[in-house]
C-alpha cells in the first residue's frame, strides 16, 4: 500500500489537536481550584505530558501496540525507542496508508491525557514528585496494557493477525476511547482520591473555582481539541472522520444544555462552571461512541450525559470521597453511558464496521460486549491504582503535610504564587 | 478635630466622591475591606455543592475634618450612598487628638 498524503496530513494536525487537549486540561482544572494550588494542578497535567513523551518512545508504544508478543494483554516488551519504525507503515488490523510514526504520536497523545485527567482527583495536597513517579508507574502498568487491550487489532499480515487485543478481538467497540481513557482515568480517580484522602476543611470551608474564566477556556481548548481526538480516531481523512466530527459537535452541544437544565431546575441559576462541565461530559460520553451511532442519536446520547453527569458529581458528598474535581462525575459515568450507549444506538448503517444496537434489532449482543469491556477497564483500573497508591503512599509519601496543605502547594512544592496578588506590601509593584 | 468613617456599598464609590467633592472636601481615604452586618451573605453554587459567602465586599472612606464640618459631611455620604435596600453602610465618628502634615510639619486645624 501506499502512503497517502491526505491521511497522513489529517492524522498528524489530529496529533497536535489532542496535544492541546491537556494544556487545555490544565487551564479548566486549574481555573477550578483555589489561587493557591492553582500552578501546582497545572503542573501535574504539565508533567504528564514530558514524562509519558519519554516512556512512550523508550518502551511505551510497544507495550501498547507492540504484537510480537503475541499477546491478548499487552503488546511487546522493547526498548528499541522506535528506531524501528521509522519508515513502516501503520498497521493496526490491516494497513493504514500513514506512516507507523504517525500512528504512534496519534496515540502518544492519548496516553498523555488519560493519567493526567486523573489529577483532578487530588488537587491541593499531593506531593509533586509522588504524582511524577504515579504517572510513570501508571502509565507502564495500566494505560499501556489497557490501551492494547481496547485498541490494538493486531498485526495482520494477509489473513494472519498477532497480537490483537483482548477487547478489540471481541468486539467491543470504543471508537475513541470511551473505555481506555474516561473509564480508565475516572476509576484510577476514584481510588486515588480514597489513597490521599478529603482534603483539611473539605465540606466545612469553602473551596470555590478561583477562575472560571480560565475553566471555560480551558473548556474550549479541550472540545476544539477534542476533533483531532475522535475524528483523528479515523485514522483518515475520510466519511467516518466526518461522522465522528459532527457527532462530537453536536453531542457536546446537547450535554451542555442537559447539564444547565439541571442546574436551573435543582440550585435556580443556569451556571457558566455548568456549561463548562456539561460540554466536557457530552465530549466524554460521545467519544466511544462518535463513529458508531447517527447525529441524531449522538444529540441523546449528549443530552442524556449532560444530564445524569450534572446529578452524579454529587455522589461524593454521599459517599465521603473528594474527587476534588468531579473526574468519577464526569470521566468515569460519561464514559460508561457513552460506552453503554452504543449497545442501543450502534448502527452498522452509519459504519460498516460497527453492529447494531438494541434499537436498529441487534437485540442485546452489542451492548453484553460493551458492558464486558465497561466492566474490566474499571475493575482493573480501580485495583491497579489502588496499590499502586498506597504502595507510593507507605514508601515516599503521596499527600504534604497538613501545614504545606493549608499554605498551599504552589509555595510548598514549587515555590510561587499563581498570581501576584498582594500588593506593595508583599513585594508587588 | 474628628475623623468619620463611613462603609458603604461598592458600586457606591463614584457617587460619594463626587458628593464629597461638591461641599469642598479635599483629603479622603479609601480601601476596600470585607464586612457583614444585617444584610447577611449570599450562597454561590458550584456544581450542585452550596458555598454561604457570609463576608462582603465593601468600601470605606476615612476623612478627617473639624468638627463644625461634621455634619454637612455626613448629610453628603447618606445622601449620596444610600439606596433604600438592605446593606447600604454605617457612619461613624469618633474624636481625634492630633494631626500632623507630613510636608510641613504643621499642626491642628492648619495639618487637616
Amino acid at each position: 500500500m501506499e502512503l497517502d498524503a491526505g491521511n497522513t496530513a489529517w492524522v498528524l494536525a489530529s496529533s497536535a489537536l489532542v496535544l492541546l487537549m491537556t494544556p487545555g486540561l490544565a487551564l479548566f482544572y486549574g481555573g477550578m481550584v483555589r489561587a493557591k494550588s492553582a500552578l501546582n494542578m497545572m503542573m501535574m497535567s504539565v508533567i504528564t505530558i514530558a514524562i509519558v513523551s519519554v516512556l512512550w518512545v523508550i518502551y511505551g508504544f510497544k507495550l501498547a501496540f507492540g504484537y510480537e508478543a503475541n499477546s491478548q494483554w499487552y503488546g511487546s516488551i522493547s526498548f528499541s525507542g522506535l528506531g524501528d519504525a521509522v519508515g513502516e507503515l501503520a498497521n493496526n488490523g490491516g494497513v493504514y496508508p500513514i506512516p507507523l510514526l504517525v500512528f504512534a504520536v496519534f496515540q502518544l497523545m492519548f496516553a498523555i491525557i488519560t493519567p493526567a485527567l486523573i489529577s483532578g482527583a487530588i488537587a491541593d495536597r499531593a506531593k509533586f514528585l509522588s504524582w511524577g513517579v504515579f504517572v510513570a508507574i501508571w502509565v507502564t502498568l495500566v494505560y499501556f496494557p489497557v490501551a492494547h487491550w481496547v485498541f490494538a487489532f493486531g498485526n495482520k499480515v494477509g489473513d494472519t493477525v498477532t497480537g490483537a487485543g483482548f477487547l478489540a478481538s471481541r468486539g467491543v467497540q470504543d471508537f475513541a476511547g470511551g473505555t481506555a481513557v474516561h473509564i480508565n482515568a475516572g476509576a484510577a480517580a476514584l481510588a486515588l482520591a480514597i489513597v490521599l484522602g478529603r482534603r483539611i476543611g473539605w465540606q466545612k470551608s469553602p473551596m470555590r473555582p478561583h477562575s472560571l474564566p480560565l475553566v471555560i477556556l480551558g473548556a474550549a481548548l479541550l472540545w476544539f481539541g477534542w476533533f483531532g481526538f475522535n475524528a483523528g480516531s479515523a485514522l483518515a481523512a475520510d466519511g467516518i472522520a466526518a461522522l465522528a466530527f459532527i457527532n462530537t459537535q453536536v453531542a457536546t452541544a446537547g450535554a451542555l444544555i442537559g447539564w444547565i437544565l439541571v442546574e436551573k431546575i435543582r440550585d435556580g441559576h443556569f451556571s457558566s462552571l455548568g456549561a463548562a462541565s456539561g460540554a466536557v461530559a457530552g465530549l466524554v460520553a460521545i467519544t466511544p461512541a462518535c463513529a458508531f451511532v447517527a447525529p441524531w442519536a449522538a444529540v441523546v446520547i449528549g443530552l442524556i450525559a449532560g444530564a445524569i453527569c450534572a446529578l452524579a458529581v454529587g455522589l461524593k458528598y454521599r459517599f465521603g470521597f473528594d474527587d476534588s474535581l468531579d473526574v468519577v462525575g464526569v470521566h468515569l459515568v460519561g464514559g460508561v453511558i457513552g460506552s453503554l450507549a452504543i449497545g442501543f444506538f450502534g448502527s452498522s448503517a452509519v459504519n460498516s464496521l460497527g453492529a447494531n444496537g438494541i434499537f436498529y434489532g441487534g437485540g442485546t449482543t452489542l451492548l453484553g460486549k460493551q458492558a464486558l469491556g465497561v466492566g474490566m477497564v474499571a475493575a482493573y483500573s480501580f485495583i491497579a491504582t489502588l496499590i499502586i497508591g498506597f504502595l507510593i503512599e507507605k514508601t515516599i509519601g503521596f499527600r504534604v503535610s497538613s501545614d504545606k496543605e493549608l499554605g498551599g502547594v504552589d509555595l510548598s512544592e514549587h515555590a510561587e504564587s499563581a498570581y501576584e496578588m498582594g500588593g506593595i506590601l508583599k513585594g508587588g509593584r | 478635630m474628628k475623623l468619620i468613617t463611613a462603609v458603604i456599598k461598592p458600586q457606591k464609590l463614584d457617587d460619594v466622591k463626587s458628593a464629597l467633592r461638591a461641599i469642598g472636601v479635599k483629603g479622603i481615604t479609601v480601601s476596600e475591606v470585607s464586612g457583614v452586618g444585617r444584610q447577611g451573605g449570599h450562597v454561590e453554587v458550584y456544581r450542585g455543592a452550596e458555598y454561604p459567602i457570609d463576608l462582603l465586599s465593601k468600601i470605606r472612606f476615612e476623612i478627617l475634618a473639624e468638627t463644625k464640618d461634621v455634619q454637612p459631611i455626613i448629610d453628603a455620604i447618606v445622601k449620596s450612598a444610600a439606596t433604600g435596600q438592605i446593606g447600604d453602610g454605617k457612619i461613624w465618628v469618633t474624636a481625634v487628638e492630633e494631626v500632623v502634615r507630613v510636608r510641613t510639619g504643621e499642626r491642628g486645624s492648619a495639618a487637616v
